[in-house]
């Protein structure tokens, strides 16, 4: 069993045809950088979130590659153009076989 | 005439110089001012709006630890108080308070439910768990006027707070007063001191990435002034915290907030 965690996806649930729509795709993840060390010294090994994709009715719209220096509980805000009604699909990849995934539905008229 | 003008001259320096001591002690004034009127628009943002403030998450979570069964007992959170968002309305706005005698903070509370009620063991100050449920309960409290009051039975512990509060204290011989009353407002190397009102507890701390309890800031601030930390969950801790909380009675809670 693969670890997930909880993410959240702000988008309008409806838009107009070629409309720009923001999406807003946030998940929580600690972000370890794996250049931290304990209070003992020993160093924490990394483990972050290292691809995040975004699908348009099965067709990728947005892919992101995240490294080291990206926070915790990362949070990506990026436009689309509402082309069609269906459903978007966000995935969230990562280290010790992390990953996370949410849809959101969108009707264009 | 010449001695009125020296007289009148004399006047003006003096109204300048009051002036302007005036303007380098805003707290004399003593309005209450929430550290959040000092964030920027974009850190304001992402405590105000859920869909960016990370503690939200923490929140998630208190939602299913209130629901989870626990300990000897098998009792889970809603046994005993069903819906956290009626029976935890306005619970936060009046803690530490003296539950059976003791000075208990929210925190101390949530654990003292856990050994006694559910029979689980404690959970570590700062553990998700614990930061969960306090996120969980404090939302509740959103909006509403801090609450606590001096009354007879919290009197001894208030003083004791105010103590800990204007007492100097570490190598650099500072008191949590001389920053956060005499000298809110100005500032500190390139940031500006907050008056240090714990309305927005727990917090999303940015420079922290993860979510902490008013405990873990004084901490902080105790190891700023390189002296000896309360401990976690200690009874000098809940004092001071106590005074905190009656210093900035009226002030509406914002937790969980987000902090840079």
């Amino acid at each position: 069993m693969s670890k997930t965690s909880r993410t959240s996806i702000t988008m309008p649930a409806q838009a107009k045809k070629g409309a720009i729509i923001e999406i807003r795709a946030i998940a929580q993840h600690d972000m370890e950088s794996g250049f931290r060390y304990t209070e003992g010294g020993k160093s924490i090994p990394r483990e972050i979130i290292r691809v995040f994709t975004c699908s348009y009715n099965n067709t990728e719209i947005f892919k992101a590659d995240f490294y080291p220096g990206i926070g915790a509980n990362p949070l990506i805000i990026f436009t689309t153009i509402a082309t069609e009604s269906g459903m978007l699909e966000f995935k969230w990849v990562g280290d010790d076989g992390y990953e996370a995934n949410n849809q959101a539905r969108i009707t264009v008229t | 005439m010449k001695k009125q003008a020296v007289i009148y001259s004399v006047g003006f320096l003096y109204a300048l110089l009051m002036a302007s001591s005036f303007a380098a002690n805003p707290m004399t004034s003593h309005k209450q001012q929430s550290s959040y009127e000092l964030m920027t628009t974009e850190n304001k943002a992402m405590q105000d709006d859920a869909s960016l403030n990370p503690a939200m998450f923490w929140v998630g979570d208190g939602e299913s630890l209130w629901q989870t069964k626990n300990g000897t007992n098998a009792k889970s959170c809603a046994s005993c108080h069903g819906d956290v968002k009626k029976s935890m309305r306005g619970i936060a706005t009046q803690f530490p308070k003296i539950m059976k005698g003791k000075l208990q903070t929210l925190e101390g509370q949530i654990n003292q439910c856990r050994e006694v009620r559910q029979g689980a063991p404690k959970l570590a100050y700062e553990s998700k768990d614990l930061l969960a449920l306090t996120a969980l309960i404090a939302l509740q409290s959103k909006g509403m006027p801090i609450s606590v009051k001096e009354t007879p039975a919290n009197k001894d512990d208030l003083k004791q707070g105010q103590q800990f509060f204007n007492q100097r204290m570490g190598q650099l011989n500072l008191s949590c007063a001389q920053c956060h009353d005499e000298r809110a407002g100005l500032k500190l190397g390139g940031s500006l001191i907050p008056q240090g009102h714990p309305n927005a507890y727990p917090i999303y701390r940015l420079e922290w990435q993860t979510l902490g309890s008013i405990q873990r800031r004084l901490r902080n601030c105790m190891s700023g002034v390189r002296a000896q930390q309360f401990e976690y969950g200690s009874s000098e801790m809940a004092q001071l915290e106590l005074y905190l909380m009656w210093r900035a009675r009226g002030m509406p809670l914002e937790s969980p907030g987000v902090r840079p």
